[in-house]
C-alpha cells in the first residue's frame, strides 16, 4: 500500500521536512512556535534526534499523553499485586484505568493479590471541603479489616489532594504504626503536577526509596544470596513480558529475585538492595530508582533489550559480561538454544513482512526499543515518537536505532499524526487505543503497542514469535483490501485519508 | 521450549507449559513471601460469609470496584451527540486520555477530545491561558461548529470560572465572537458520569435557547408539533437511537434527538478518517425550544435538564431506560399521545412478535433468580424486564443511585410476584455485590464487563448488558430499546441460560442425559 517510498535518503529527508511544515501551517503562530521545536528528521551522525521534550503540552491540541497519577498508580505502583493502591480522590482516574494495563500476575484476586480491583475513596464535596484526612485513615482500617492479607497499602494522589493541603504523609505514618509498621506508601502524583506520565514514574520512583527501601534497612531477604542474583527492573508483565523475560535470565543461570513490578510483590521491591546487578527494561520509568541503588547499594545497572532476536541476543551478552565466564557461556547457549526458533520464525513471517515500512508513537521505551524486531522481520521504521521521552531517551534513540531520515515527532498531536500517516502511508502504525480506530478507519493496519493489542507477551524469544505473528496478521489481513468502496475506486491507488 | 513457529503460542497457552508454570512456582515460594496456601484458603471461604457480608456492608469509607465513573465522561458523552462538535474538557490532561480511551473500549471506534492541559502553574494561576490558548488551538486545527466545555476536578477545586474565561478568551480571538461555545461545570466529586451527562446536557440547551451566554437575544418559544428525544448516558447509543429513529419515522412524527451519537460512534471503515459524523444539527438544537414536548429515555440522567425544558414550556415525559413489552408500550404510547399521532399498525406487529418470543422462551427464565446492577435506569429497565420474563430479581444495585431511586425500584418490586423479596442496593460498589452474590446465591447475574470477576468469583454465570463492555464486540451495535430491543436482551439473556445449561450437564455418563439437542 505504501505509494510514498522514496528510496534516495535526500529525497526522504525533504518530503519529511516539507511534512513538517506542512503540518505546522494549521497552528496559530505561537503555538507553531512551540510545536516546531517537537517536529525533526532524524541525521545520522548527530547525538540526538534534534526535538525538544518533557515539555509542557499546548492546550487544546489533543496530545495522546496521560498525567502523573497514571505514571505512578497506572505503571509503577499498580502491578506491584499484594498490595492496596487507593486513587485517592473523585472516582474516575481508578475507573478508567481499572485493570486497564494487562499487567499479568499470579494470585488469588481479593484475597492476596488486588492488581485488578479498584479501591478508592470517591471524594465527594464534603471531602474537598473538609479535606479527606480522616476519611483516608478510616479506608485504611476498613481495608485491614477485610483484607487481611494485604502486605501494604498506597495513595496514589489524584489531582484533588494537593489542592486540597490534606496530609497523606502523616495518615500514612500513622496508621502503619498502628498497624504494626505495616508498609504504607503516600504518592505525591496529583495529575497536575509535572507535563505528563513521566513525573508520575519519578514520583513513585521516590517513594520507594523513601517508604519501602529506608523503612525495610537492615530487614533480611527471606533467601540466602548468591552471586548471580539480578533484579527485572521496568517491566510491567504486559501480556506476560516480564516471565518471558525472567525466563531466559534465569536459563543462563542468574537468579531472579525481583521484579519491577509486573507480578511483583513488596519482599521482592524490599529485597532489591541485595542485588547484584539490577538489569533495566524500561528506562525511562525506572531509571531514577535504578541510579539510587547505584548510589546507596553500589548495584551496577544495565540496560538491555528483549524486542527481537538482534537485541535480544546483544543483551543477553551484555548481561552476561557482568558475570563470570560460566555465565556467558550459558549466554551462547542460550542464544543456541533459541536459534531454530528464531530462524523459524524468521523464515516464516519475513517472506510476508519484508520491505513493508512501520510508524510508531508509544510510551517510554518502545518507540526505540521495538525498531530492531521490526528490522528483524525485514520493515523499516520511518517514523517515530515519544509520549513522555526525555532527552536521554532521544539521545538512545539516535545513538542506536533510528535509521538517517526518520521523521521524529515528540508528544505529537492527533492532527500532526494523523496528517504524517497520510502522506507516508505506512504499512502499519503501532501506536495506542486512542490512535488504533483512527487509522484503522484510513485502512491501515494497526497494533496496540502499549497492551499489544490484548495479545502478548512480546518480550524474549517466545515473544518474538508472538510479534511476529501479530504484525503479520495485522498488516497481510484481508480486510484491508476491503477497505475501498470498489465502485468508488478510481485509478487503482488507493490512500488513507485523515479528517479534515 | 514450548514455543513453535509453526502453532505460535501466546499468553493464552504458552504459560501454561510446564517451564513457566514451574519457574513461576520457584518465584513465589523463594522470593514473594507468600502467605501460606491453607491461610489464603481460609480467607478466601471467609469472605464468603454472611459475617464477612456484614462486615462488608459496614464499610463507610472505603469504596471497592465501583460501577459508575466520573462526571465529566459524561459530558463527553452528550458533546459528541453534536454536529461537528469537540468536547473540550478544562483541566489536568491526563482525564481526557482516560475518557477517550474508556469510550473507544467500548465502542472500539475513535473518540475525539482535548484538554486544556492545565499543570502545577495554573493550579496556582488558574487556567485563564489556558482557555484561551486552547480554544485557539482547538478550533484552528480542528475546524469544529461547535466547541463544548467541561471541567476536570482539578478546574473545578481552584474555582475556574468557565462563563467568564470563555468570555475573556473570544475577547482575545481564540474563536469568533458567536462561535458556540457552551459549557457545563462537572466536577468529579458530585454524583457520577450520568450527572456530567445531564450538566453538559443542558449547559448546551441553556447556550442555544437562553441567549448564548448573554451574547445573544434569548429564544421566543413558538410552539410547533415536534417532539425532542434524550437518550441519556447510554453504551447502547448505536444501536438504541438508530432503533428509535426507526420507530419514530414509522410514526411519522417530526422529531429531533438531541445528542445523536450513533454515526459519530460508528463510522466506516472505507479510507478516510471522519473525526466528526452525524450528531444534531446546531440548528435542531437551537429550534427544539420550539418542540411541543421532550421525551427523555433515563430520569436519572435528566434530572435537570427535563426540569430547564419543562421551564420553558414543553410538556415532558420521563422513562427508565425501558425495555421489553410494557415499558416499550409506555413509551410508543407516550410518543404518540404527546405528537398526536396514531401508532402504526406495523409496531403493534412488532409487539406482537416479541410477545411471541418471549411465549416461546420464557419456561427457561420463570423462576430463575436474577442479580442485576448497572446505571439506575437501566438497572430499573432491566429488572423491570426480567420480571416481565417471569425472573425474580433478588438483588438490583446501582452505585449512582440514590434513595429516590430505591424508592423508584421498590415501587416496581412491589408491583409483581416476581419482584417479592428483592432488595434495591443504591450507593453500593461491586465488592458489596460480591458479597451479595454468595448469600443471596441467584442463578445469574446481570451486568457491564467487569461483573466478569465476580462471575470468576462467585460461579455466578454474567449476562453482560451494561457500560462498558470491553471484553466482547458490537453489542453496542444492537438496540435494547424498542420491541426490536426486547428481542435483542431477550435473546442474550437466554444465550447465557442455554451457555450455562450445556456447560453443566456435558459430562458423559454423569450429567449428559440433560444434554439435550432441543430445548
Amino acid at each position: 500500500m505504501s505509494v510514498s517510498t522514496p528510496t534516495d535518503i535526500a529525497e526522504v529527508k525533504e518530503r519529511n521536512r516539507a511534512l513538517i511544515q506542512e503540518v505546522l501551517e494549521v497552528y496559530p503562530a505561537k503555538s507553531a512556535k512551540r510545536r516546531a521545536k517537537h517536529l525533526n528528521v532524524s541525521e545520522e551522525g548527530k547525538s540526538d534526534c534534534g526535538v525538544k521534550s518533557n515539555i509542557k503540552s499546548i492546550p487544546g491540541v489533543m496530545t495522546i499523553r496521560g498525567c502523573a497519577y497514571a505514571g505512578s498508580k497506572g505503571v509503577v505502583w499498580g502491578p506491584i499485586k499484594d498490595m492496596i493502591h487507593i486513587s485517592h480522590g473523585p472516582v474516575g482516574c481508578g475507573q478508567y484505568s481499572w485493570a486497564a494495563r494487562r499487567n499479568y500476575y499470579i494470585g488469588t484476586t481479593g484475597i492476596d493479590t488486588f492488581v485488578t480491583m479498584q479501591f478508592t475513596s470517591d471524594f465527594q464535596e464534603k471531602d474537598i471541603v473538609f479535606g479527606g484526612d480522616k476519611k483516608l485513615a478510616k479506608i485504611m482500617d476498613e481495608i485491614e479489616q477485610l483484607f487481611p492479607l494485604n502486605k501494604g497499602i498506597t495513595v496514589q494522589s489524584e489531582c484533588p489532594i494537593g489542592l486540597i493541603g490534606d496530609d497523606i504523609e502523616a495518615v500514612s505514618k500513622v496508621k502503619s504504626k498502628e498497624f504494626g509498621g505495616k508498609t504504607i506508601v503516600p504518592v505525591r502524583c496529583e495529575g497536575f503536577r509535572g507535563v505528563s506520565q513521566s513525573l508520575g514514574h519519578h514520583i513513585a520512583n521516590d517513594a520507594v526509596r523513601d517508604w519501602v527501601f529506608d523503612k525495610s534497612e537492615g530487614k533480611e531477604p527471606l533467601f540466602e544470596p548468591s552471586p548471580y542474583d539480578v533484579a527485572i527492573i521496568g517491566d510491567y508483565n504486559i501480556g506476560g513480558d516480564a516471565w518471558s523475560s525472567r525466563i531466559l535470565l534465569e536459563e543462563m543461570g542468574l537468579r531472579v529475585i525481583a521484579q519491577w513490578s509486573g507480578d511483583g510483590s513488596i519482599a521482592e521491591l524490599e529485597a532489591t538492595p541485595k542485588a547484584k546487578l539490577n538489569v533495566l527494561h524500561c528506562y525511562r520509568s525506572m531509571n531514577y530508582i535504578s541510579r539510587h541503588m547505584e548510589e546507596k547499594y553500589g548495584i551496577p545497572w544495565v540496560e538491555y533489550n528483549f524486542f527481537g532476536p538482534s537485541k535480544i541476543e546483544e543483551s543477553l551478552r551484555k548481561i552476561a559480561s557482568y558475570f563470570d565466564e560460566s555465565i556467558q557461556e550459558n549466554a551462547e547457549k542460550v542464544i543456541a538454544k533459541y536459534k531454530a526458533l528464531v530462524e523459524g520464525v524468521i523464515a516464516k513471517y519475513r517472506p510476508r513482512l519484508e520491505g513493508k515500512t512501520v510508524m510508531l508513537y508509544v510510551g517510554g521505551l518502545r518507540p526505540r526499543h521495538v525498531i530492531g524486531a521490526y528490522e528483524d522481520l525485514g520493515m523499516e521504521v520511518v517514523g517515530t515518537g515519544y509520549e513522555f521521552g526525555h532527552n536521554d531517551d532521544y539521545q538512545r534513540t539516535a545513538q542506536h536505532y533510528v535509521k538517517d531520515g526518520t521523521l521524529i515527532y515528540d508528544d505529537v498531536t492527533g492532527y500532526e499524526f494523523e496528517k504524517f500517516v497520510e502522506k507516508i502511508q505506512p504499512d502499519l502504525v503501532g501506536s495506542g487505543i486512542k490512535e488504533k480506530y483512527v487509522f484503522q478507519k484510513m485502512g491501515v493496519p494497526f497494533r496496540q503497542m502499549h497492551s499489544w493489542d490484548y495479545s502478548g507477551p512480546y518480550h524474549g524469544y517466545d515473544g518474538f514469535a508472538i510479534f511476529a505473528r501479530d504484525m503479520d496478521m495485522a498488516i497481510n489481513s484481508p480486510v484491508w483490501s476491503m477497505a475501498p468502496t470498489p465502485w468508488k475506486k478510481d485509478d487503482g491507488d488507493y490512500l488513507a485519508i485523515a479528517a479534515e | 521450549m514450548p514455543q513453535d513457529a509453526n502453532k505460535v503460542k501466546d499468553h493464552f497457552e504458552l504459560f501454561r507449559g510446564e517451564e513457566y508454570v514451574d519457574m513461576l512456582a520457584r518465584k513465589k515460594a523463594e522470593f514473594e513471601n507468600p502467605h501460606p496456601a491453607e491461610e489464603v484458603a481460609r480467607v478466601r471461604e471467609w469472605a464468603k460469609t454472611e459475617e464477612y457480608k456484614d462486615l462488608n456492608f459496614s464499610r463507610e469509607a472505603l469504596t471497592i470496584n465501583p460501577a459508575k465513573a466520573c462526571q465529566p465522561l459524561g459530558a463527553v458523552f452528550a458533546a459528541v451527540g453534536f454536529e461537528s462538535t469537540l468536547p473540550f474538557v478544562h483541566g489536568s490532561q491526563g482525564c481526557v486520555a482516560y475518557y477517550r480511551s474508556h469510550f473507544s473500549r467500548h465502542f472500539k471506534e475513535p473518540t475525539s477530545c482535548v484538554s486544556s492541559s492545565m499543570t502545577e502553574d495554573a493550579a496556582v494561576f488558574g487556567g485563564l491561558t489556558n482557555m484561551i490558548d486552547g480554544l485557539a488551538n482547538a478550533y484552528a486545527m480542528y475546524k469544529p461548529k461547535m466547541i463544548a466545555v467541561s471541567t476536570t476536578c482539578m478546574a473545578e477545586v481552584i474555582g475556574d470560572d468557565l462563563n467568564a474565561f470563555i468570555k475573556t478568551a473570544k475577547e482575545k480571538d481564540s474563536v469568533p465572537e458567536d462561535f458556540d461555545v457552551p459549557f457545563a461545570h462537572t466536577p468529579a466529586f458530585v454524583g457520577s458520569h450520568i450527572t456530567g451527562y445531564d450538566n453538559a446536557m443542558k449547559g448546551i440547551l441553556e447556550h442555544f435557547w437562553d441567549g448564548k451566554a448573554k451574547t445573544a437575544p434569548k429564544l421566543e418559544r413558538v410552539a410547533n408539533g415536534s417532539i425532542n428525544f434524550l437518550n441519556g448516558f447510554d453504551g447502547y447509543a448505536v444501536g438504541n437511537l438508530r432503533e428509535v429513529k426507526r420507530i419514530f419515522d414509522m410514526m411519522k412524527i417530526d422529531y429531533t434527538i438531541l445528542g445523536d451519537q450513533s454515526d459519530v460512534w460508528d463510522t466506516p471503515t472505507d479510507g478516510e478518517f471522519r473525526m466528526y459524523d452525524g450528531g444534531t444539527t446546531l440548528e435542531d438544537a437551537a429550534n427544539a425550544i420550539h418542540a411541543k414536548g421532550t421525551i427523555s429515555m433515563q430520569e436519572y440522567c435528566t434530572e435537570k435538564t427535563l426540569p430547564f425544558i419543562a421551564a420553558h414550556g414543553q410538556e415532558t415525559a420521563a422513562f427508565n431506560h425501558p425495555i421489553g413489552v410494557e415499558a416499550t408500550d409506555s413509551f410508543v404510547m407516550e410518543v404518540a399521545r404527546m405528537a398526536g399521532v396514531e401508532i402504526p399498525d406495523e409496531l403493534a406487529k412488532e409487539r406482537g412478535r416479541l410477545v411471541d418470543a418471549i411465549a416461546d422462551s420464557n419456561a427457561h427464565i420463570h423462576g430463575k433468580k436474577f442479580a442485576i446492577y448497572g446505571d439506575p435506569d437501566l438497572a430499573y429497565g432491566l429488572a423491570k424486564f426480567v420480571m416481565e420474563l417471569g425472573g425474580e430479581p433478588v438483588v438490583v444495585l446501582s452505585t449512582n443511585g440514590g434513595k429516590a431511586w430505591a424508592a423508584k425500584m421498590q415501587e416496581l418490586f412491589d408491583s409483581s410476584p416476581f419482584g417479592a423479596g428483592c432488595q434495591a442496593y443504591p450507593g453500593k460498589d461491586l465488592w458489596h455485590m460480591r458479597s451479595l452474590l454468595f448469600t443471596e446465591k441467584p442463578d445469574f447475574l446481570i451486568g457491564n464487563t467487569y461483573g466478569k470477576y465476580l462471575e470468576r468469583d462467585t460461579g455466578v454465570p454474567l449476562i453482560r448488558i451494561g457500560f462498558p463492555i470491553f471484553d466482547r464486540h458490537h453489542k453496542h451495535r444492537y438496540p435494547v430499546w424498542g420491541y426490536q430491543g426486547g428481542l435483542n436482551v431477550l435473546v442474550t439473556i437466554l444465550d447465557r441460560i442455554f451457555e450455562h445449561m450445556d456447560a453443566t450437564t456435558n459430562v458423559p455418563s454423569k450429567t449428559d442425559y440433560s444434554y439435550d439437542i432441543i430445548r
